[in-house]
Parts: C-alpha cells; structure tokens; sequence
C-alpha cells in the first residue's frame, strides 16, 4: 500500500531559503534553473559484468551493471531477448534508506528506467534471439544506489545506458539445436539512446537535476525521456503537487535541448 | 492463449477495433456508494473495465507512528483480482501494481485537503475486477467520487483518461489491444476546475507536436468525464426539489 511519505529532515530555515531563492529563479548552490550539476560518467568499472558504468552527478552517485544470461523469452514475444530492470536503494546510500526487499521507490525508479529503455527500443532486442521460443538472451541491469543526493533518477539511467552502450554480448553458434556460446565477444547490439531529464517543481520554477535538499523542497516531479530523434519516449510525474499544461510543454522542450548534450557525454564516455 | 492479432487498430473509414472515432471515450457508467461498509464507495465501468473502489476514513492510523501532527495521510492500494485479465493474475502484488498504487496516491493528494483531518489516515482501496486497458485513470476516476461520497473534502474532483497513438493516428481511451500494439500510451490526470495535472506518465514514441496534441484530447476527455462524475454525485445525493427536506440518502442508512 503506497503511504503519504514522512516529511523530510531538511530544515525549516533551510527549505524556506530555497523557496525564496526559487521564486527569483535562483538555487542554494548557485545554478540556474536549467543547469545540471557537474556529471561524471565512466564505463567499464565491474571486470566481471558484461557491461557496467558509474555515473557521479554532483555527489550522487550510481553504479549499473549489466549481466547477460541465457534464458526463455516470453510467449507473446518469441523472437526477443528479455529487458529486466531492478534497483536498490542501498543502505549505504542515504541514512534513510533500509534493509528489505524494494521499496516503492526503488521500483519506481526501476520502472522509469525501464521504461526509457525499452520504449524508446534502446535494445535491439530481436538480434538477443538465438533460438526462436527457445532460448534468449536476458539483459539484466541492476542499478546500485552508491550516494545519493538527489536526482537518483537521472543519474541511474545514464549510467544504465552507458553500461549498455558498453555490454559485450557473447558470440554464439547453434549446432544441432544446442547453444553453444563462445569465447568471443560482439557489442551488444543498441538501436536508441534514450535519456532522460527530471525536473523538481519548487515554488513554481522547474530545475533540473535536483539535489537532494531540493528534492526536500518541492511539491512535484517530472521526468521527461527524449530518444536520439527528439521524440518523447517516457514520462513520469512524481511527488504530491500539480503541475499545469505550460509547465508540462516548457519541460518537454527542455528536456529536448538538454538530452542532446547528455546524449553526448554518454557516448563519449561509453 | 495464443489470440490471432489484428492486422490494423484503425479501419479505411477511420474506426478503431471497437467502432470508436479517435477521440471518443468508451461508453463509462459511474455509481456513487455500491459498498455497506467503505465509509465511501464508486463503482466505474468503462468499456469492459469494471473497477469498484471503497475509502475508508478520516480514520485512526495503525501503526500510530505514521501520522502527522498537521495534516492526514492518504494511503493507496491499487490491486488487480487473479480474474480480471484473460490469463490469470498471481494474487501476489506486482511491481507495477505498487507503482500504479503510488501514482495514483500522487494523483489524488493534491486534491485531498489533508490539513482538515490531522492525526488520522485515509484509506483507499481500489479493486480491478476486470480489466481492458486504462484502469489507473479509470480507478482515479472512481476514486475520486469515492472520496467525495466518504464525505472527505476536496479542492476539485480529479478526473482521468488517457491519449496515445495508434496506427499513426492519436487516439484517446486506449483500450487493453491499442495499448498493447499501438504506437504511444499517455494517461493523464486533471483537476479540471484548477487546470492542474495530478498524474502524467508516458510510455511510447511521439514527438513533441503529438505530445502536445494527445495531452490536449486527454485533457479534453478529462474535462468531459469531470461532467460524468458530477452527475454521478447528483444521482445518489441531489435532494428532490418537492419534498423540500434536506435529508440525504446516506443519512437515512446511519
């Protein structure tokens, strides 16, 4: 059952300072409302997993990594390979994060990334295919909450991206109806970059990329996933505000303008 | 199990699968207190969705640590029955159920005015018997007349339908086929009075001008099925004129 969440820790002289900061279009730490923190993107971190990335935004910071195992596609899609996202918000993370098994949060932060991924095709995920019905190739992309101050949503997908911009997929011959996967690798085979961009709504100015004490600070969310053609592929609205139809289409525009750069980043990275 | 898939979701005459016209909203029926028990209750059938949501509250919360000094909590649950889709649905909750379960929590928020019941929680239930695409919204629809028929006051109804595209075309109220095969899905939810949207999420392609157009037609519907939802409250509470008592029907059951 999902529950009004507590009110935040920040304090009261602390969040009254970013409302009125906010309403001059101001933030606590000096940016405008459209900059991003500083972003750090590397790829190739966990040896061991087909792909992986850590992606630090100011001091968030967020590992994936990607592992490829042989599996059963689903019935209604027997040509492709699987997308399973999941994340964990870990306890090292944040004072307020706990043990168990996933919370609304962290679904819904695995769910946003998934949809990004696998709305805008991001995976081509009928070349995962090795024996129709049979036998697939499961991309897993597990997202590890490292530090987080603020804006988990971004920096996760990033970095989700990025790990499978980086993936390599094991090559593979079908001899007599047995799979056999061999030694060499093949990039993992990518269609889209999806990217996406979130905005906090505090005091009626959206900023992206909030820390974690504007996050505190706001009444509503929203993030906007741009694909490589300019064309929304994902949107979710977060939080227990509203937001109206102007503030809708301005962050859709936004959010196109900034992916591209985003975009960049990651692919030099990758 | 395995269905044959249409070939197209729109017709040469530009009809979907089921008849409609691109911006027309499946056929809705609304009842305002179907429960003995919710403090609240609506029913919704839309299309071949039939979902029966029951609130309970302003009431005392347990755990007691939950609550607030200042205003009330809403808690959410969205939940499928094992029956309401063509396979069986694990009883279990899903991690799209909690998400859905947390959007909609989100939705209605901004129109609970939580501050008048401090101390206390307000519980809603919101059962999918059957589904065929578009429940969330049409739960939020349900939701929010069960609300107002607990009594629970609000800064506006909140009203819910989604957009996306099909076959090239934007459409809105996408039934369980079109969200499934189509091109975009978009539900949106509005507090028409307010001109402010409490859920939007979207999964899909569109670009930025068609994006702009299906949140307008989805918009739009919200705006109409707000007209569906005040007629649904009259139904179960406006006073006939003649008689000139005051007295509600609720009323008389306590």
């Amino acid at each position: 059952m999902s529950t009004t969440p507590q009110p935040s820790h920040i304090a009261t002289l602390e969040r009254n300072m970013i409302l009125e900061l906010a309403a001059k279009n101001r933030r606590i730490d000096g940016r405008n409302p459209s900059d991003y923190r500083e972003i750090k993107i590397e790829a190739g971190v966990i040896e061991k997993a087909n792909g992986s990335a850590q992606v630090t935004i100011g001091r968030t910071k967020v590992m994936v990594g990607v592992k490829l195992e042989l599996g059963t596609p689903f019935p209604d899609t027997p040509n492709e390979g699987v997308l399973t996202v999941n994340a964990e918000l870990t306890p090292l993370a944040y004072p307020s994060f706990e043990l168990g098994p996933p919370g609304e949060n962290a679904i819904e932060l695995a769910r946003i990334v998934d949809r990004n991924l696998r709305e805008s095709k991001a995976i081509d995920v009928e070349k995962l295919c090795l024996e129709p019905g049979k036998k697939v190739f499961v991309v897993f992309v597990d997202i590890n909450v490292l530090d987080h101050d603020g804006n988990l949503i971004d920096a996760s997908e990033y970095a989700a991206l990025t790990a499978l911009v980086k993936s390599k997929m094991p090559e593979y011959e079908v001899k007599d109806g047995q799979v056999i996967l061999k030694e060499t690798h093949q990039p993992l085979p990518m269609n889209n970059y999806p990217i996406a961009i979130t905005f906090a709504k505090i005091n009626k100015t959206l900023m992206v990329d909030p820390c974690v004490k504007e996050e505190d600070s706001m009444t509503t969310r929203l993030t906007v996933g741009i694909d490589k053609e300019d064309c929304v592929c994902a949107m979710q609205k977060g939080g227990m505000g509203e937001l109206d139809v102007n503030e809708i289409k301005a962050a859709v525009e936004t959010a196109i303008q900034k992916s591209r750069e985003q975009r960049a980043l990651i692919m030099e990275a990758a | 199990m395995s269905k044959t898939l249409p070939e197209r979701l729109i017709d040469e005459n530009g009809l979907r699968l089921d008849g409609r016209r691109p911006e027309e909203v499946r056929p809705i029926k609304l009842k305002v207190g179907v429960l003995e028990n919710a403090d609240g209750s609506a029913y919704i059938e839309q299309g071949k969705n039939k979902i029966l949501v029951g609130v309970y509250g302003p009431r005392e919360a347990h755990p007691k640590h939950m609550v607030l000094p200042d205003r009330g909590i809403l808690r959410c649950r969205y939940r499928m029955a094992p029956f309401s889709t063509d396979e069986r649905k694990n009883p279990a909750p899903s991690r799209r159920e909690i998400e859905i379960s947390k959007v909609i929590r989100e939705s209605l928020e901004p129109a609970v005015v939580t501050e008048y019941y401090p101390r206390t929680v307000i519980d809603v239930f919101i059962e999918v018997l059957q589904s065929d695409g578009g429940t969330r919204c049409a739960g939020i629809v349900a939701a929010s007349l069960a609300l107002a028929d607990a009594g629970i006051s609000m800064r506006e109804l909140v009203s819910a339908c989604s957009a996306g595209k099909a076959a090239g075309q934007i459409i809105i109220d996408l039934f369980d086929l079109e969200d499934k095969l189509g091109e975009a899905d978009m539900p949106v939810a509005l507090m028409s009075n307010l001109n402010a949207v409490t859920l939007l999420q979207m999964d899909g392609k569109l670009s930025r001008e068609e994006f702009e157009r299906a949140f307008e037609m989805a918009a739009d519907a919200c705006r109409k099925i707000r007209d569906l939802q005040v007629e649904a409250l009259k139904e179960r509470y406006q006073v006939p004129v003649d008689t000139g008592e005051q007295q509600t029907p609720q009323e008389e059951n306590k």
